[in-house]
């Protein structure tokens, strides 16, 4: 294990483990608050209002111009349901029917869209919103900003969902065959492709912490995925019925799963346990930068929020759409208080206060790049990238000193197996044929019984102490005995050997 | 050029796996580190025979004396590495050089029984045709009885002192030294003065001791006595108390001066005797030059060399200097050559921007932080070292090894607490003398 030391005297040379509200970026937040430029906002209800009965329009109504614009609906009826993805400015769209676009969200101006005539199931960027990557009918293409097809990923296969990576510059995907695929994208290889043995899923969400890929099977089972290895690091038993959809909270420790059962879960990600449970279908999930958890199902949408800070989720907005439009897929924007829907009908976006992150960082996602700044990003991202031994559940551990596992002690067969063959050496080592009159046949048996003598010394001893080891447990354990009342004596606890 | 304004957000949330971040950048600084690891900038060639001293002038950063074996003393000019000009006189080898403390006068001692002192350029923007004009006659030569084996000046007063069969203190204008010192009928070999206190002087003599001397004091204060002799010694100009020898057992040795019965740490890397050692100005890393062909520089507490430079053609080195900004090594050697080196092999010299420099300090900030992890150490522990060393060094480790070995074995099958092993720090004392 390259990323984890080994030794505890190093430990004590290295610097004390600082803790985690000690973070140089809880410091730095703590203190440049004030130095931001903007302000997050919500919706505060007043008296006998509730805040999810309060409808868009009436939202339109006091916001500004800029934040209306970002209200609308989008029809194209017969290409079909539509999936999407953001980066901080654009807007990849990919309808059922083949119709992907890219769309600018400064302007509202379509960058390039066009027909694939193939069914598109899913769309993904890259780590530049100037490649996309769109999971057709029979294989996944990427294809550059202006649509011109770069790349077919024939090893995918018939391709369900795609996720993108972004730190380690991995593009995964899972197939109708439920086969999962890691392919890095700056040099084209493999890195991994693992059977689930779990069938047919087509929900996989990357959780943006740690890198792992969750993946929600139909028996109920949530299972966790690295590229290093065939078998899932974690696998849970989530839902009674099939998983329909899983999201992750940006700081990796929340997640919610929903099921056919109609009860959504949150689970708390390090003790692996159930936090709340809410009634309701979600067809889709996701989750904002400010942790609102959206669900979507038939034409409905549902925002939760944690008001209180404590991660306990209640009704905060909600949003009905007209009967025919079926919810496909709910994304939020980053760095803004938007949600985008994406239906059979097209796709939609709609305000829900609070939900996005106002201060960006230039250097992570930066909505007003000049193409310079996107250049020199790229550059930066390729020059940062790790490699897929890093993904792991817990990535905090990087650097820290791994505890030494206690050695196990071999079992009795195994330490009979060692002792034949240490003897066997014994017997088999060939003996010098000495001269002038050296070569006495006595001399010779007398060394060949002390060198196997010799062979045998250490498992003699060995046992000799374990003998004393447990000879003097027992002795303590009767003098135990002795201090108690004759009538609890036969309680006391005798281990066998 | 129009400047964009950066926005920026420290919340970890926006930023995730840092840790992992922080690893790829410190295991590619490390690897960029060892490709701009270029130390040698250039050689100094013009003596005729082997270089057996060298001399800093504190107040004079560019210069540097050498004298070498056939009595030729030269003063270079460090930054186009040419002779500025030459001090001919000497008779035979030079045996000691130093410059005064307000860097005016040159004094030098050799085989030939003299003490020389010779006006030096002080004038940092002296051009060579000034210092051709500057005569070349000795302002004044002593001659004392028996050979001089080594000079050093105190560093805030008008003293110097001789090393040869007895210790001499001289006053510039005296001929006869002011005070001797003797202990012993061994020959000193080095002296130093010590920068903190200017009455404190350390030598070290072939009965295999090392000695300090007071002068307020008629007599000598402290001795104590080593299984090997001490090549050179070096005071650490930030903490005066402690100093550390050259020794001829392949190790430096530091001690406390106020408590000699135990040294504060053995410095162990070289595979052959250890010629000469200096400290750095900063006082937290010092060089030493062997009689294996190598120059190592050792952080000040520790027990191994963080860098070592060789070269082909670098013979013997006899004599080792650490530049008065400690940026750069110069070192003597058998060759006749004097070689000028990076004291930090991949740093770029010259003016740096400000966001050079601050990305510089970060890779360094995060290649320190990781250095500990398998692939990094690796990394930044590996040297290339010439064959003899290596196998020399192999050699070494199978001897220790075994005798360590030796020894446990002999604690493990004794009644416990007859056998007891002594550190090194104190194994390789024979004993302390008032």
């Amino acid at each position: 294990d390259i990323l984890v030391l080994s030794d505890n005297l190093l430990e004590r040379s290295l610097m004390g483990v600082r803790k985690d509200d000690e973070s140089p970026g809880k410091i730095l937040t703590a203190k440049e608050q004030w130095l931001m430029p903007s302000e997050g906002g919500y919706l505060e209800a007043e008296g006998l209002e509730k805040t999810w009965r309060v409808k868009q329009e009436a939202i339109a109504r006091e916001v500004d111009i800029l934040s209306s614009k970002n209200q609308y609906d989008i029809v194209l009826p017969e290409l079909g349901p539509y999936s999407m993805d953001f980066t901080a400015r654009y807007m990849a769209v990919g309808g059922r029917k083949g119709h992907l676009g890219i769309i600018d969200m400064k302007t509202m101006g379509v960058v390039r869209e066009f027909q694939v005539r193939e069914t598109v199931r899913d769309v993904v960027f890259l780590h530049t919103e100037q490649l996309f990557a769109a999971a057709q009918k029979k294989y996944p293409y990427i294809c550059n900003r202006d649509g011109t097809e770069l790349h077919c990923l024939k090893e995918h296969g018939p391709v369900l969902r795609l996720q993108f990576l972004l730190n380690h510059l991995l593009l995964v995907s899972i197939n109708k065959f439920g086969k999962l695929h890691y392919q890095d994208v700056t040099t084209g290889n493999i890195v991994g492709n693992y059977r689930t043995g779990l069938g047919r899923s087509d929900v996989m969400q990357v959780n943006p912490f740690n890198g792992v890929v969750a993946l929600g099977h139909s028996g109920g089972k949530v299972t966790m995925w690295k590229p290093t290895s065939s078998a899932p690091l974690i696998k849970m038993l989530c839902h009674h019925g099939k998983v329909s959809a899983l999201a992750f909270h940006p700081n990796g420790h929340l997640m919610a799963t929903s099921g056919v059962e109609r009860k959504i879960k949150l689970w708390d990600l390090r003790k692996f346990e159930v936090l709340q449970t809410l009634p309701g279908h979600a067809k889709t999930l996701d989750f904002s930068q400010k942790g609102l958890l959206a669900t979507g199902t038939g034409s409905f949408v549902q925002v939760l929020a944690d008001l209180q800070g404590t991660q306990e989720y209640s009704r905060y907005m909600n949003h009905s759409m007209a009967k025919g439009f079926h919810v496909e897929r709910v994304v939020f924007r980053p760095h803004e208080d938007v949600l985008g829907i994406g239906h059979s009908m097209g796709w939609s976006s709609i305000l829900i206060p609070g939900s996005g992150e106002p201060n960006f960082d230039s250097w992570v996602a930066n909505p007003f790049e000049t193409s310079k700044q996107q250049r020199e990003k790229e550059i930066r991202i390729l020059l940062d990238k790790l490699p897929p031994e890093t993904i792991m559940l817990d990535p905090t551990k990087i650097g820290t000193v791994r505890r030494a596992k206690k050695k196990e002690k071999p079992t009795k067969q195994e330490r009979e197996v060692e002792r034949e063959a240490a003897i066997d050496a014994a017997k088999n080592i060939p003996l010098k044929k000495k001269t002038k009159g050296r070569n006495k046949s006595s001399k010779r048996a007398t060394k060949k019984r002390e060198s196997i003598m010799k062979a045998k010394r250490p498992f003699i001893e060995q046992e000799k102490k374990e003998e004393e080891e447990f000879s003097k447990k027992r002795q303590r354990i009767s003098e135990e005995a002795q201090q108690l009342p004759a009538s609890l004596q036969r309680f006391v606890k005798r281990k066998e050997s | 050029m129009r400047v964009k304004r950066v926005f920026r957000n420290y919340d970890p949330n926006l930023r995730k796996q840092e840790k992992a971040v922080e690893y790829v950048r410190a295991l590619n600084a490390a690897k960029l580190e060892k490709i701009f690891a270029r130390p040698f900038i250039g050689a100094m060639d013009g003596h005729i025979d082997a270089v057996s001293c060298l001399a800093k002038n504190p107040n004079h950063l560019k210069g540097i004396f050498s004298g070498s074996m056939d009595g030729d003393i030269r003063l270079w000019d460090l930054a186009t590495r040419q002779t500025v000009c030459q001090f001919p006189g000497h008779q035979g080898p030079v045996r000691g050089l130093t410059a005064s403390t307000d860097g005016r006068i040159l004094v030098s001692c050799g085989t030939d029984c003299t003490v020389r002192l010779w006006n030096a350029p002080v004038d940092a923007t002296m051009g060579s045709d000034d210092a051709s004009n500057m005569s070349k006659e000795p302002l004044a030569i002593y001659t004392g009885k028996n050979a001089f084996g080594a000079v050093d000046h105190q560093w805030d007063g008008d003293l110097f002192a001789t090393a040869g069969t007895q210790v001499d203190i001289w006053d510039h204008n005296r001929s006869q030294p002011v005070i001797t010192f003797e202990w012993g009928n061994a020959t000193s070999i080095s002296v130093r003065f010590n920068p903190g206190e200017p009455n404190i002087l350390a030598t070290s003599a072939s009965d295999r001791s090392i000695t300090i001397y007071d002068l307020r004091m008629s007599s000598p204060a402290r001795k104590i006595i080593m299984r090997t002799k001490t090549n050179s010694i070096a005071w650490n100009p930030m903490e005066p108390m402690n100093f550390t020898a050259a020794n001829e057992d392949c190790n430096c040795y530091s001690y406390d001066a106020r408590k000699l019965n135990e040294a504060k740490c053995v410095h162990i890397d070289h595979v052959s005797a250890v010629m000469d050692i200096d400290y750095s100005p900063t006082g937290r890393e010092f060089v030493s030059g062997s009689y294996d062909r190598s120059v190592r520089i050792f952080h000040f507490n520790g027990g191994h060399s963080r860098e070592i430079y060789h070269t082909k053609r670098m013979q013997r080195v006899f004599c080792v200097k650490f530049s008065c900004d400690g940026s750069y090594i110069i070192s003597g050697s058998d060759d006749t050559n004097l070689r000028l080196w990076k004291a930090k092999a991949s740093e770029q010299l010259g003016v740096l921007l400000p966001r050079e420099r601050r990305n510089h300090e970060y890779l360094e900030a995060v290649k320190n932080r990781y250095k500990h992890l398998p692939e990094i150490k690796r990394i930044v522990r590996h040297r290339h070292l010439p064959k003899p060393i290596y196998k020399a060094a192999a050699l070494r480790r199978t001897m220790t090894e075994a005798e360590r070995r030796k020894e446990e074995r002999r604690k493990a099958h004794s009644e416990p607490g007859t056998v007891q092993t002594e550190p090194l720090r104190k194994r390789r004392i024979i004993k302390e003398v008032e």
